[in-house]
């Protein structure tokens, strides 16, 4: 045989085994190196998932009672893509069910329509959930109607009846919450796809509910639990061919609080009644808020918010009229942490700090005379009462404006007056800033705001946002204004002017209304209680916080959440100090009248009363922030109503009125078995929540007992 | 010692022992008198018998998942295991051939493939898949001409490539040239038939065996050059349909490809690629049970393979396989004479292609064709013809053992 036969023979061997080690390469890389991924392909092509949700963890105050349970609710609910598939897309069966659940046809369809498309009512009225899921239209629907619409499965297709756990909200003692406690509503497409391709078990699913606001959307990730999956093996007609795994829905874990629901509702009708007085007075009464909180831990025992709503509304799904309603009541947002308000005179102690932290003694004595005079400006005393050289802590009980004056136009000019650039010194400003004003306290709530601090760089912020629109306004004259009155709008030109020019300096009149929380400065009614609790507690600012501790649904701790200081805000003489004078502000100073004949001597308060002023307003916000007890400080208590009137007129009833409940005072006797907390404190042990997921409540007689003895009446 | 007496000793009395005892320290070359079974080639052999053993479980998982639960789930797995025995049987048949006769016998064996081709078109022709390539026999079996033609093929031009007595010179081109036109003929009607995998199996034969032959390199270059002209002309004149192309070239893109070639290429690489190391376990690939693979248990049975054996699974196939083509590639470097060397070479391509081929679509590096896995896949034709193959590649080896 020829050489260039044996030649090409080598030339086939040399390329089959190249051949051959091509395969071997391609092999490796299919089964060894890209493996997981065609594992993961294959996993998705060939299975699919069946959930059982997960039972959603329980909200508990600090005693164990439940604040947000479940319970079994009949659901009528629409497939949206089932509706569109039908031949007049479905406005038969809207109609039908309609008249099934003797509801308008428009409520439903108000319902279904996506939010963001044409003509869709705002959420969440409108459907922000996927597309996928069901809408619910209907809960709590009586079993007879539930079963007249399945047994018509011919004429709804589209329609689905069963049975869901809904959100309960068992309103222990009455008390609302619905501030705190947040609402679920369904997860929508954009947190769903957020998560990419999360393969994480405690993933959202399209159906989920997802907490929508308060502790429900804080916690949700601890309160959603982890649903059971079951895999089924299928082919590739869609036959269930096996199980490929199966794991138990893992329960949501329990959210336990430092609320006390006794004493919450003790806060919400002690607000409200608040609010009334203001009306009585002849004043608005527009909103209020209250918080009260443990000074040694930061916990929130209490916190209301003026108006409120019915938290069951949410349930599943809101009306179109209950929403609009909500929305006219402005019920929405919390102004214990969402509002915020001029602090007025109770931000005085952050002015005596500053004060003092600037060399000021604070045992001097200074002059307090009826009008502060600066330049052409005149800043008067409160209703023009002079009470000449007094003390600092009398100029705190008797609230006296001119004293705080002078000692900010003082401290002005030490920092540069009216040459001081945006970095030169603001005593006020920083003790403010200490005090944790003008930032987020760090609440376990979602949407908290920050307020505001007046102050050299607010002010120069401000300027430098709203300059253009000044200057604008200077160059056209108010145009409107001028047709009707040329003076005002000469003023309001001349005014606009100025801020054009220079509305970035910070003035002594500035630094005057500064000191006595006037101005710009604006406050959440949370964070002022964290400012008196940090001088009750002798200079320590905690984190708020509403979650006491993480258990799982069958009792073990996750989490204990342990007091966050973030911050000093002061040396324990100035704190001293400021104790000594806020007593006296209670014994005999402005809030006298509202503690008139409460036993002192037994439980000693310490309070600031404030009456501040908003532009526009016709009447003052009522301010009453106080602690106690003051000698060996447990609670610090505020309360304010806008267009309340006086601190003390107003709130100050009230906050007496919630110190009798804590302290279990009647008349002048102080009994603690009185007390709406359980052994008159707040609980020092989490409460204990059997393994089949019942919290123990304390026992009903106890709590009889207590109903039956005279603390009702302490509470009305 | 001539074939005649080799027949004899083999037919008579019981081979091995006849064959084993008498010679075992006697040098076999020297005394040239080896039995039939001491001149098998048992490492081509056994790794073959080994492929068919083996496949009967692959084939088993593959097509239980395709029967209703009311079919007897062993239905293919009885099939499978008499193809292969008839399978050996013909094999058998074939290796002990004389191998003169064989010579004699191959001009009526060609006219025989070439009728049986053209039978597709007759009443009894089945359509399958789009290829009009089948005829359907009595009791439910079918059989698929062009698959015995290749076997007619291989034959055909080694009789004629090899005709020349001087063995030390190359064919004259004027047998070249007539061992093309015996090769055009079936390529041309199996490709009429839309069974394109099979006559690609066949240029691919055709081109060895005309290289190997010691054809002047411009054969070579020439039949390279055609080849490359008529695809082009084939796919510029519109003579491939576009479902031809597409099935041709969707393995270059197919995550951009959404047709089902493309489709059955992802769902291919799924299943191998969910094997892993080690497999899932027989009867437990997920993509294998739930036929997301389609003819995995004859086409795509290295699918079956890769995802329910694993890497390993899937290497001691492609190593089996390997041994097979190396003792192949042996026999026809040894073969003392170039009809035997010829035949040796065109199993030798047909093998190798195939397997290449059929493992680079299932891995998604060839363009999906059907294309049998030899000795392996499900199938009675692809199964017979295999078996011949190797049953011709032992003739040779017995052939030049005995003439050495």
């Amino acid at each position: 045989m020829s050489e260039r036969s044996n030649l090409r023979l080598i030339v086939l061997g040399v390329l089959i085994v190249s051949l051959l080690g091509t395969l071997v390469a391609r092999l490796s890389y299919l089964q060894l190196v890209a493996g997981e991924e065609y594992q993961a392909a294959a996993a998705n092509n060939s299975t699919r998932e069946v959930l059982t949700p997960a039972v959603r963890g329980l909200i508990l105050d600090q005693r164990g009672r439940p604040l947000v349970a479940n319970r079994i609710s009949l659901v009528v609910s629409i497939d949206r893509l089932a509706l569109d598939r039908e031949d007049d897309e479905g406005a038969a069966t809207v109609a039908g069910l309609a008249e099934a659940l003797d509801i308008t046809p428009a409520q439903i369809t108000d319902r279904l329509l996506p939010c963001g498309q044409e003509g869709a009512a705002k959420p969440p009225i409108c459907w922000d959930g996927s597309p996928y899921q069901p809408v619910p239209i209907a809960t709590d629907v009586d079993p007879e109607t539930a079963l007249a619409i399945m047994e018509r499965r011919s004429e709804f297709p589209s329609v689905t009846a069963q049975l869901e756990s809904v959100r309960e909200y068992p309103q222990p003692f009455d008390a609302n919450m619905a501030h705190l406690l947040g609402y679920v509503g369904p997860v929508s497409q954009q947190q769903l796809d957020a998560q990419e391709d999360s393969v994480d078990p405690a993933r959202l699913r399209s159906r989920d509910l997802i907490g929508r606001n308060g502790l429900e959307s804080q916690y949700d990730s601890e309160l959603r639990g982890i649903p059971g999956i079951t895999s089924l093996a299928i082919d590739t007609a869609g036959r269930v061919t096996g199980t490929v795994g199966e794991s138990q829905p893992v329960p949501g874990n329990y959210v336990v609080t430092h609320i006390d629901s006794r004493l919450q509702a003790v806060v919400e009708e002690e607000l409200e009644a608040a609010v009334k007085r203001a009306r009585s007075f002849g004043n608005d009464g527009e909103s209020g808020a209250a918080v009260v909180v443990d000074v040694r831990t930061g916990g929130i025992l209490a916190m209301a918010s003026y108006p409120t709503y019915d938290p069951d509304l949410w349930v599943g799904g809101i009306s179109t009229r209950d929403y609009d309603r909500l929305l006219e009541s402005r019920a929405l947002s919390s102004n214990a942490i969402q509002g915020t308000f001029p602090p007025g005179s109770t931000f005085k102690p952050i002015t005596t700090i500053a004060a003092a932290q600037e060399g000021y003694d604070l045992g001097g004595t200074y002059d307090c005379p009826s009008d502060y005079e600066v330049g052409s400006q005149t800043f008067r005393n409160f209703e023009s009462e002079g009470f000449g050289p007094i003390t600092l802590q009398r100029a705190l009980e008797v609230s006296c404006n001119t004293v705080f004056y002078r000692l900010a136009d003082e401290m002005w000019l030490k920092g540069g007056g009216n040459a001081a650039t945006v970095e030169s010194p603001d005593p006020i400003a920083d003790a403010a800033a200490r005090f944790g004003l003008g930032q987020v306290t760090g609440v376990d709530l979602p949407g908290e705001a920050p307020g505001l601090v007046s102050g050299r760089i607010e002010k120069q912020a401000t300027w430098e946002e709203r300059r253009d629109n000044w200057c604008a306004e200077a160059k056209e004259g108010f145009p409107e204004t001028r047709a009707e009155d040329v003076e005002l709008a000469d003023y309001f030109t001349a005014l606009s002017k100025e801020n054009c020019l220079d509305g970035f300096r910070w003035r002594n009149g500035d630094a005057i209304n500064a000191s006595i929380g006037q101005g710009d400065t604006a406050v959440t009614p949370l964070q002022m209680a964290m400012v008196y609790a940090a001088i009750a507690n002798g200079g320590t600012l905690y984190r708020p916080h509403l979650a006491k501790a993480i258990l799982t649904s069958s009792g073990e701790v996750v989490q204990e959440v342990l007091p966050e200081s973030v911050g000093t805000v002061g040396d324990e003489a100035s704190m001293a100090f400021l104790r000594d004078a806020l007593i006296g502000v209670t014994v005999d100073g402005t809030g006298r009248s509202s503690f008139e004949g409460f036993p002192l001597d037994q439980v000693p308060v310490a309070s600031k009363t404030g009456s501040a002023q908003v532009f526009g307003d016709v009447s003052t916000i009522s301010w009453y922030t106080s602690f106690a007890p003051a000698d060996d400080p447990r609670y610090a208590v505020v309360m304010m109503v806008t267009q309340g009137g006086t601190g003390s007129g107003t709130s100050g009833p009230s906050v007496r009125a919630i110190y009798e409940a804590l302290f279990g005072v009647n008349g002048s006797s102080v009994n603690p078995k009185r007390s709406v907390l359980i052994d008159a404190a707040p609980a020092d042990q989490l409460p204990v929540v059997r393994p089949d997921g019942t919290p123990v409540v304390p026992g009903l007689d106890d709590a009889a007992a207590r109903l039956t003895d005279d603390s009702l009446a302490v509470r009305r | 010692m001539s074939q005649n007496d080799s027949l004899t000793s083999m037919s008579g009395g019981g081979p091995a022992a006849s064959g084993g005892q008498g010679h075992r320290f006697l040098g076999g070359h020297a005394e040239g008198r080896l039995s039939y079974w001491r001149r098998v080639d048992w490492w081509l052999v056994v790794p073959a018998l080994l492929l068919s053993a083996g496949s009967t479980v692959f084939v088993w998982s593959a097509s239980r998942a395709d029967l209703a639960p009311e079919d007897d789930p062993q239905y293919f797995l009885v099939r499978h295991v008499i193809n292969i025995t008839i399978g050996i049987g013909l094999a058998f048949i074939v290796s002990r051939f004389n191998f003169r006769l064989l010579r004699a016998y191959t001009p009526v064996v060609y006219v025989l493939s070439i009728v049986g081709i053209l039978a597709v078109y007759s009443p009894l022709g089945l359509s399958i898949a789009g290829a009009r390539a089948w005829i359907s026999l009595p009791g439910g079996f079918t059989i698929q001409p062009s698959e015995f033609a290749k076997v007619a093929l291989v034959l055909g031009m080694a009789l004629i490539l090899a005709e020349k007595l001087d063995a030390e010179s190359e064919p004259r081109d004027r047998d070249v040239f007539w061992a093309l036109v015996l090769a055009a003929v079936p390529i041309g009607l199996v490709l009429l038939q839309n069974d394109t995998g099979t006559a690609l199996v066949m240029s691919v034969i055709a081109f060895t065996m005309v290289a190997v032959s010691g054809a002047r390199r411009r054969w070579i270059i020439g039949l390279i050059a055609g080849g490359v002209l008529a695809a082009f002309v084939a796919i510029q004149l519109g003579i491939l349909r576009d479902y031809q192309i597409l099935r041709l070239t969707s393995f270059l893109d197919p995550e951009g490809e959404s047709g089902a070639a493309a489709y059955n290429g992802i769902q291919a690489r799924i299943a191998i690629g969910n094997g892993g190391m080690f497999g899932r376990g027989l009867f437990e690939g997920p993509q294998t049970q739930g036929n997301f693979v389609p003819v995995n248990e004859s086409d795509f049975i290295f699918t079956v393979i890769g995802e329910e054996a694993g890497f390993l699974g899937a290497l001691i196939c492609i190593g089996l396989l390997g041994l097979v083509l190396w003792r192949g590639l042996r026999i026809a470097m040894n073969a003392d004479d170039l009809f035997g060397r010829l035949v040796a070479t065109g199993v030798l391509a047909w093998l190798a292609f195939q397997t290449f081929e059929n493992l680079g679509m299932a891995m998604g590096i060839m363009p999906i064709t059907g294309v049998p896995l030899p000795f392996v896949s499900y199938g009675g034709t692809s199964m017979f013809a295999s078996w011949i193959a190797l049953g011709l590649l032992v003739n040779v080896k017995v052939h030049t053992d005995s003439n050495a």
